[in-house]
């Protein structure tokens, strides 16, 4: 391994499973670890989860340090961590990025305060580059790409005075390639150090309720928003959404009325998708819809209003009512399909 | 006696309601013509602390890091109920970010110190980062329980709470003190009461440059919390070089609106001929199947 710093990846484990946003992660580590001409180091911990670490190796990661305690079994702030400032201050990586799930965005937070290290949430693009602070140019450091107040503007963060640079970036955002089924990675144990007194957070309950629907890995989503509102609307939206083969998503609007289950809620606050194609039906195109969907490949949008500004990011616009577009769509597809 | 709860509220652009002259002709936004809020997260943070007190009993303290108009969202938490509020404002607190705003507001939570709850919203709207609560509990050296998205349960040693996390909830406890983070499913805040707003509206602030005492607030009695109590780098013992943009690791390189441009958009007449003419396009490219 080189002279250079590593990139690390916080391993994100759920019930023994590891999270997609982790693989994401080692994926987009690898691309940065290449820039940098270093490797690729991950930090996992909970109980009896070694085997599942293995195809890590697949993604391109060299090594991960696995803690391994039945007290780890369930994720709690102070000892998850305490071990991961261990790793970081044992193993010295330059970068380390977190999913931005509810445990990395508790977790990266409490890490970089005990650390006074720079942390950035939600990146929406990864980069190196160089920075100049007064008479000192830093080289080869972690760009950290985001939108803030509330998506209207972009804001390239820094902090090179203080390592490492950390990150995290939502799930979804950052590309999961392909697993390479020859690539293999060392698990190195450590041992668990945290004293019995450090687990303050006492787990009663988990209740994890199986998505019906998948947004995120869908490759066509057709979205209702509140043009598509009322029960017709929405019946609409799904027959076109089943005879593309694609999935149903919502405007927030559209999920906070009840008419669409939470998990179909795409934006901002909700999922962030990148399909081939995104129809967006009704939908008026605010930046906090557009925050979420603005990554598809093909967008179509069908609104009554032409001054809507989803027109303005979509690549067809079709401007007229659902209720009429729709219908011609279903029948255009079935008679070339 | 009670709890001894803190809330952390922060003043924000609304930055979600853009409209007229928020945006500018290019289609930038213009920040300056933003109007300040209470944080909608902190709202719910000091409802929760609200009920608490109103079901077993204590204080509520808020606390705001900000210019002297952050103010407002204080003497909006004493329409509401809040016991006694601090401003914690310094020129040397510009530029701060996370890591140094959650110095600032530890240090000023220490000098209040002997508290059992802390509560902070989720995220603030400016930059949606809900990095501080936990920044706050880490240099308090307490357990700390986010996203909380209802109090399930609490006494005098511990408190029981539901947390929305991934396809899912946790119920989750822990002794005191801890820190939660409030998400906006947890309640409906409260209007400000009608006799507080009468009551305070012209509250002063006194820059208080003498130690911290208890007997300065008495609970019972409305007029003894007449005013904003306003902290400094000095009254709450705080390094200079943790605070502000010196106390600060991430340092912006560079700014770009999101400018809301025309792009190639591809009007599609909305006629058979038109949307058969778009699917087979689709199609041809492979993005339909
Ligand atoms: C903190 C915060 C977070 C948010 N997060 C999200 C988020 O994650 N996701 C999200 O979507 N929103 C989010 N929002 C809300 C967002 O600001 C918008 O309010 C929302 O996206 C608008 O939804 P909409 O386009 O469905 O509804 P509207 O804005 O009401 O638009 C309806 C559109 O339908 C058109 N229309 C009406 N009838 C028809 C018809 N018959 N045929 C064709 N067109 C028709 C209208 O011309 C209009 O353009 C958030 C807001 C806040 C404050
Ligand atoms: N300047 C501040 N003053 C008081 N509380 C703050 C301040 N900044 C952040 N907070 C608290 O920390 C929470 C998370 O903020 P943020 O990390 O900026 O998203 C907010 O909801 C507030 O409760």
């Amino acid at each position: 391994m080189s002279m250079t710093r590593n990139v690390m990846v916080f391993i994100e484990l759920n019930d023994g499973k590891i999270a997609d946003v982790s693989l994401e992660l080692v994926c987009e580590a690898g691309r940065l670890a290449r820039k940098l001409n270093t490797g690729v180091v991950a930090v996992a911990m909970g109980y009896d989860a070694r085997n599942e670490l293995m195809c890590l190796g697949g993604f391109g990661c060299d090594k991960v340090y696995y803690t391994d305690d039945s007290r780890l079994s369930f994720f709690s702030s102070v000892p998850y961590a305490g071990i991961m400032v261990s790793a970081i201050r044992k193993y010295q990586p330059g970068i380390v990025l977190f999913g931005a799930t509810t445990m990395g965005r508790d977790l990266a937070p409490r890490v970089a305060s005990a650390l006074r290290c720079g942390l950035t949430a939600d990146c929406t693009q990864l980069e190196i580059g160089d920075h100049g602070i007064r008479d000192k140019e830093y080289k080869n450091i972690l760009l950290q790409i985001r939108p803030a107040f509330g998506g209207n503007i972009i804001a390239t963060i820094v902090s090179p005075e203080s390592t490492p640079s950390m990150a995290t970036v939502r799930e979804g955002v950052m590309k999961m390639a392909e697993p390479d089924p020859s690539g293999k990675t060392e698990i190195v144990m450590e041992p668990c150090c945290v004293p019995d007194e450090d687990f303050l957070t006492e787990v009663i309950q988990v209740v994890r309720e199986e998505s019906s629907v998948n947004l995120k890995s869908a490759r066509i989503i057709v979205s209702a928003g509140m043009g598509a509102g009322s029960p017709e609307g929405l019946l609409l939206v799904k027959q076109l959404a089943r005879t593309l083969g694609g999935v149903a998503g919502a405007s927030r609007p559209v999920v906070d009325a009840g008419l669409m289950d939470r998990c179909c809620q795409v934006g901002q606050t909700g999922v962030t998708v990148r399909p081939n194609l995104y129809i967006a039906c009704g939908i008026s195109g605010q930046i906090q819809h557009r925050a979420g969907m603005e990554g598809a490949k093909r967008i179509i949008a069908i609104n009554k209003d032409l001054e809507a500004p989803i027109f303005n990011i979509a690549h067809y616009g079709i401007v007229g009512d659902i209720h009429d577009v729709i219908p011609k769509m279903i029948k255009a597809y079935k008679a070339k399909a | 006696m009670g709890l001894k709860m803190v809330v952390t509220v922060k003043q924000v652009p609304d930055t979600h309601n853009l409209s007229g002259d928020a945006m500018k002709p290019d289609g930038t936004v213009n920040r300056n013509a933003l109007p300040a809020i209470f944080n909608p997260e902190d709202l719910n943070a000091l409802e929760e602390a609200l009920k608490i007190k109103e079901t077993i009993g204590g204080t509520v303290t808020a606390i705001s890091m900000g210019p002297p108009k952050a103010k407002d969202v204080l003497k909006e938490c004493l329409y509401r109920g809040a016991d006694e509020v601090i401003l914690v404002s310094d020129k040397l607190f510009a530029g701060a970010d996370t890591l140094a705003t959650s110095y600032a507001l530890k240090c000023a939570i220490e000098k209040v110190g002997g508290f059992d709850l802390i509560l902070c919203g989720r995220q603030a709207i400016d930059g949606d980062t809900a990095q501080v609560g936990p920044q706050i509990a880490e240099k308090l050296k307490i357990n700390q329980l986010t996203c909380v998205s209802e109090i399930v349960e609490i006494d005098e040693r511990s408190v029981c709470v539901k947390r929305s996390v991934e396809n899912g909830y946790e119920i989750v406890r822990s002794r005191f003190p801890v820190l939660l983070t409030i998400t906006a499913g947890a309640n409906e805040p409260r209007s400000p009461s009608a006799k507080r707003v009468m009551a305070y509206k012209n509250v002063d602030s006194v820059v208080c440059e003498t130690a911290y005492d208890e007997t300065w607030f008495n609970p019972q009695s409305c007029n003894n919390v007449s005013r904003i109590r306003e902290w400094n780098t000095q009254t709450i013992d705080a390094d200079p070089a943790l605070c502000g943009l010196s106390g600060s690791p991430t340092k912006v390189k560079k700014i770009e609106n999101v400018v809301l441009t025309a792009g190639e958009v591809k009007q599609i007449p909305n006629t058979d001929a038109g949307i058969a003419g778009l699917i087979h396009e689709l199609i041809e490219e492979h993005i339909l199947g």
